[in-house]
């Protein structure tokens, strides 16, 4: 097992003075799957973000899969990104076109071949139950459905890292338990998945590790 | 992978294409006011060529008239004849004598009765000289070096309509020039808003891409293919509306013109001129587009 997600002694303060992250210090490997939790404006959403380089670090080291993203150049970001799935917590669905094109994207920007992309989309719309609805447009989609457009998205290009950012946020509990499963059986393949939730009744009988942010430090 | 890069770009091109004609009105008067802006320095781009070949045309090799005095006799025609023979920018010459002068004069329709009565000959010796191609400056140099010479009495060149038709070109030029220059900066604003809007209009798109490891060079692409698809597609406009107006124009100029004895008649940019046209007008929009994309994108950046 080697790290995959590494964070030495990382602070984050913006502008405005606000104090999101102090001092972090963790390690996440291989396979792990790792829950983020804490109260609303604990800073799990910044935390999430400084793994993808949205958010710089104001002090520490964060390193990815060996790479110090803190020290990455700006032309490098977008390759870091790739192997990276990430699951925002305003979906970001592009509405102008339907299922089938938003998973398309990551494929697009990756420059897949082109026989390999329409297999790799229906693989990953058929992982998430959407295999029936490609043509759809995103705007008839119910939020489970969404949701798991989402999921078909950062995972088409089969990154090393899947993060979620609040994926069972506005979600019924039945529809948010079938979601948890998808992202344990992503788990179980290999993939790293790192989990940012508010939601207790998602961790009582988990297995998995936790990391609770409280004002911006870690607690457990 | 260079297979991958291309099939990338064909694909871009393709997506833009079908931008532009799922927004036909939009992209017809985007095309339109490039093709008319550039119509202008273009079109007086071509009227100045073909009157550069007209003047060509006339002045293909200068001609000077040299008058020897009245009173010139043998030695003096023979001592200009040997300089005529030895100037550098002299390629040949013709000696007419005052006798021939006169015969040719009275063999002239209109003039036989008037110059029937003369009691002798009013006309001097004259040498017809032609001279290597030059500038109007330098056969003005030449006209008045000769006539310094002691056996000449006057030296006639028509340079009067030379020289303004030559001011006239290179005013003409300038007037390309400029209009060409304030025409382009224009059309690059133009250019340059257009694709704001297209910026902005997809901002949520870039934002998501960006957010998915899009390159800036991958997201600046489709911008900046449809700048420059909309320059050629703009030159070609202008080449059509040129061409158009040729078309109009060239009978009713060919009636005017034979009026004085010319045959001339307009002609449409020469094919590499009008490859010219198409290169710069795509590069132009592309042009645009990169200085709108450049200081917008970074703009936007994903929170």
């Amino acid at each position: 097992m080697h790290n995959m997600i590494s964070f030495k002694n990382v602070s984050k303060r913006f502008p405005d003075g606000h104090h999101a992250l102090k001092n972090i210090d963790f390690t996440i490997e291989a396979g792990e799957m790792v829950f983020v939790t804490g109260h609303s404006g604990a800073g799990k959403s910044t935390l999430l973000k400084l793994i993808a380089a949205i958010e710089r670090p104001t002090t520490g080291d964060i390193i990815i899969s060996g790479q110090n993203v803190s020290q990455l150049k700006h032309s490098a970001i977008p390759f870091l990104r790739r192997n990276i799935g990430l699951i925002f917590q305003d979906q970001k669905i592009l509405f102008d076109r339907n299922v089938f094109d938003n998973v398309l994207l990551p494929l697009q920007i990756a420059s897949f071949e082109h026989k390999v992309i329409a297999g790799r989309i229906r693989a990953a719309l058929d992982k998430v139950g959407l295999l029936k609805k490609e043509k759809t447009l995103p705007i008839t989609l119910s939020g489970g459905e969404r949701q798991r457009l989402c999921i078909a998205r950062a995972v088409v290009h089969r990154p090393a890292i899947l993060i979620a950012d609040e994926p069972t946020g506005n979600l019924d509990i039945d529809y948010a338990k079938d979601i948890m499963g998808m992202f344990r059986s992503f788990n179980q393949v290999g993939v790293t998945v790192l989990i940012a939730t508010h939601d207790a009744t998602l961790l009582e009988d988990t297995q998995h590790r936790i990391l609770a942010l409280k004002q911006g430090k870690l607690t457990a | 992978m260079i297979q991958v890069w291309l099939i990338q770009h064909w694909q871009t091109f393709i997506l833009t294409l079908k931008r532009l004609v799922l927004a036909p009105i939009t992209s017809l008067l985007g095309i339109l006011v490039m093709g008319i802006a550039f119509s202008l320095p273009v079109g007086a781009y071509m009227l100045l060529k073909n009157l550069q070949s007209l003047s060509g045309q006339i002045a293909d090799s200068p001609q000077l008239s040299l008058y020897l005095k009245l009173n010139a006799n043998q030695t003096a025609v023979e001592a200009v004849r040997q300089r005529l023979q030895q100037h550098e920018r002299v390629v040949r010459f013709q000696f007419i004598p005052k006798d021939v002068a006169l015969l040719q004069l009275q063999q002239g329709s209109e003039w036989t009765d008037m110059v029937g009565d003369l009691e002798h000959n009013p006309l001097p010796d004259a040498f017809v000289v032609n001279t290597q191609n030059a500038s109007s400056e330098v056969l003005e140099q030449l006209q008045t070096s000769m006539q310094a010479w002691s056996e000449i009495e006057y030296v006639q060149f028509d340079s009067d309509w030379a020289k303004r038709l030559d001011a006239l070109l290179k005013l003409g030029r300038l007037v390309v020039l400029i209009l060409g220059t304030i025409l382009s900066v224009a059309l690059i604003a133009v250019m340059f808003n257009t694709i704001r809007l297209q910026i902005l209009t997809k901002r949520e798109e870039i934002e998501v891409t960006k957010l998915i490891g899009a390159t800036d060079s991958f997201i600046q692409r489709p911008f900046l293919y449809f700048g420059a698809i909309q320059g050629f597609a703009g030159g070609v406009m202008a080449w059509l509306i040129i061409a158009l107006i040729i078309q109009i124009t060239n009978d009713e100029l060919v009636t005017l013109t034979q009026l004085y004895t010319i045959d001339f008649h307009l002609q449409h940019l020469s094919s590499e001129d009008s490859l010219s046209l198409l290169v710069f007008s795509a590069w132009l929009g592309w042009l645009g587009a990169r200085l709108s994309v450049v200081s917008h994108l970074w703009q936007i950046e994903p929170k």
